[in-house]
């Protein structure tokens, strides 16, 4: 077999005919940018959607949940154990939200191999005094490196300096809306009451803003030993351990295994924000489908181009079947013609791609809600490209393959008679 | 023996039975110049397509360098048609995308025996040969009616087939012209010992062949 004559015989026939090989290049060229940019913007969209909630999620979080207990006493009555007791109005007799025993936990947490790292946190539920008005508030006890290193705390403090919050005591970083609410700058001193009824100080060294308006207008942000100091507990109290992993995926796993293990309510993140996950797999969905969709007409064109290259070239066909070319080196003629257009097609797609993708990265994007972002995000990621070239080439291919049965089947004398 | 056709018989099928080719039977030996006359739809040139294997639907036997052509697979046939036979039709069927000595390559770059130098060289010899290698660089369609005729007899000598076969080789062309691809095939029969084949309906072009195969309804009238 002679590929090089093919090859050549190929070459001379596309360039015989470039105006119509251009249009069925450019056909593909623009279907795999089309897919190349709806993907990487689509899925750059998606991440940054995920972002808002998984980057601030912790992936396990043990902390103690207010309910009824489990292990009722009538239950543990002999006289009762054959029948199914209906116990009404059961009360929550566990009232500490405070996790028992929290270093121990924190430690064997932290030896586990599956943890990236873990960030202690303090709930506490205050009231801001602003004159006659109280507004209901919550105050986050962290340890500022632990939750930027863990979750990116530094990113959503917009105005102000995070690390203040441990270098300057009795300090207060305010949700946005909060701050606008209280009219409080940076430099003031906000009032707090706790639910014990004490009355606390705070200095405002900076503003939190997420994205997510209500939980701005509630949160706020103070060190560990300052929230503990608000609610008059010692140093080793601590109501949620927020647990990060390396594979998000192992979540449920390792919440269920250390809720028997520690005796503590446990949540993975999959259970806490299944709804993200269900949004970001139809949207790809829908980006994939419109991509794939765009390659199919582009098939479709080549498919006419080459039938119709086929009636043209009738006669070249015949010729070179009735000098020795056999049925399979014709078909291959027409099928490197359909690849080749699907080859330099695709890749110049996926650089017209590329270069469309990186222009709208460049396009200002700048929202209340998202403080991080400046421009449209963009998802550079080689999978996609990756795809593009091979689904170009996979579609070419089945487009080049019924028009060159249909050559390779061309009898030579019909058309040669006819003449 | 070059080329020979045992008891062959075909029929058209569509839309009623037909038979077209009647118990044909003869032998070509090397170096003869023969051709086959006829009335227009006398068949001849059905027999000529059975003899080139393109059409391979009849009964019958057909040997080409003492090898049955029946039964072969399509591949194999087009390497037949590549090495041992040289085509002239009626129309040149040169490729208009490449240049003319091009066109007289490509089936000796199909049969892939000589470097593309030296299929280049002998494409050049075989234009030579027939006074028209100054015309090898250009473009098949700028050819006049007898050149192009000529090129398509280079295209049909390259690989030193073992028999050229033509389908009225003269029948588009005028006196002038007709007369001189007719001289260039006796040249080659009497020079080169080429064995030719040639269907024709002129007279004057068949009664100057060594021997004349006439036909008539699909038999041989005499041979």
């Amino acid at each position: 077999m002679n590929y090089t004559l093919i090859f050549n015989i190929a070459k001379a026939l596309l360039l015989a005919r470039w105006r119509q090989t251009l249009i069925a290049a450019i056909g593909v060229t623009f279907s795999i940018t089309m897919f190349i940019t709806l993907l990487s913007f689509m899925t750059g969209l998606n991440d940054l959607l995920d972002g808002l909630v998984v980057n601030r999620t912790p992936h396990v979080r043990l902390f103690n949940d207010i309910k009824a207990n489990n292990h009722q006493p009538i239950n543990a009555s002999e006289a009762y154990t054959n029948s199914y007791n209906f116990i009404g109005s059961a009360k929550a007799g566990n009232s500490r939200q405070e996790i028992y025993n929290s270093r121990a936990i924190m430690k064997t947490i932290t030896q586990d191999s599956r943890v990236l790292g873990l960030a202690p946190k303090i709930n506490a539920q205050v009231f801001f005094n602003d004159g006659t008005i109280d507004i209901t508030g919550v105050v986050n006890g962290i340890d500022v490196e632990a939750e930027s290193k863990l979750f990116f705390f530094t990113d959503y403090v917009t105005t102000g300096n995070a690390q203040d919050l441990k270098n300057v005591s009795n300090s207060i970083i305010l949700g946005k809306g909060l701050a606008q609410k209280l009219l409080a700058n940076i430099g003031d001193v906000v009032l707090i009451t706790t639910s014990k009824g004490e009355l606390f100080s705070l200095k405002v060294v900076g503003y939190f803003q997420s994205g997510i308006l209500d939980f701005d207008k509630v949160q706020s942000f103070a060190s560990m030993a300052t929230t503990q100091k608000l609610l008059g507990k010692p140093g080793d109290y601590i109501t949620n351990i927020q647990v990060k992993l390396k594979d998000i995926k192992q979540a449920p796993a390792v919440a269920k295994e250390y809720a028997t293990l520690f005796q503590i309510d446990t949540e993975d993140i999959q259970t806490a924000n299944s709804q993200f996950e269900t949004g970001s797999f139809v949207r790809t969905l829908i980006s994939y489908s419109v991509g794939i969709t765009l390659l199919v007409v582009a098939g479709f064109g080549i498919y006419n181009i080459l039938n119709m290259m086929i009636y043209e070239k009738m006669d070249s066909i015949a010729i070179l079947k009735a000098t020795g070319f056999s049925g399979r080196d014709v078909k291959l003629i027409f099928l490197v013609i359909a690849i080749t257009i699907g080859f330099f097609g695709g890749m110049a797609g996926l650089l017209f791609g590329f270069l469309l993708s990186a222009l709208i990265d460049q396009i200002p994007f700048n929202t209340a809600a998202l403080p991080t972002i400046t421009t449209y995000p963009i998802n550079y990621n080689p999978v996609f490209y990756f795809i593009g070239s091979s689904f170009s080439l996979i579609t070419t291919y089945l487009a080049g393959f019924f028009p060159s049965q249909k050559a390779s089947k061309v009898d030579p004398v019909i058309i040669i008679r006819g003449k | 023996m070059i080329l020979e056709a045992k008891h062959i018989n075909k029929s058209f099928h569509d839309p009623v039975t037909i038979p077209v080719l009647n118990d044909i039977s003869f032998s070509i030996n090397k170096g003869e110049f023969v051709s086959i006359t006829g009335k227009s739809g006398c068949g001849k040139s059905t027999l000529l397509y059975i003899l080139s294997t393109m059409d391979t639907d009849f009964t019958g036997d057909l040997l080409i360098d003492g090898e049955s052509m029946v039964n072969k697979k399509e591949a194999a046939l087009a390497r037949v048609r590549n090495e041992k036979i040289g085509f002239v039709f009626q129309f040149h069927y040169l490729l208009n995308e490449f240049s003319v000595l091009r066109n007289v390559m490509l089936p000796g770059l199909k049969l892939n025996k000589y470097s593309e130098s030296e299929i280049a060289h002998r494409a050049n010899e075989k234009l030579k040969m027939l006074g028209i290698d100054q015309l090898g660089s250009k473009k098949a369609n700028q050819l006049s009616g007898g050149e192009k005729q000529r090129v398509a007899i280079a295209r049909a000598l390259i690989n030193d087939p073992h028999i050229i076969m033509g389908d009225e080789p003269t029948g588009n062309l005028d006196k002038k012209n007709s007369e001189i691809v007719f001289t260039i095939f006796q040249q080659l029969a009497s020079e080169f010992n080429q064995t030719l084949l040639i269907v024709t309906h002129d007279p004057d072009f068949s009664a100057k062949t060594n021997r004349i195969i006439e036909m008539e309804d699909g038999r041989i009238l005499k041979q």
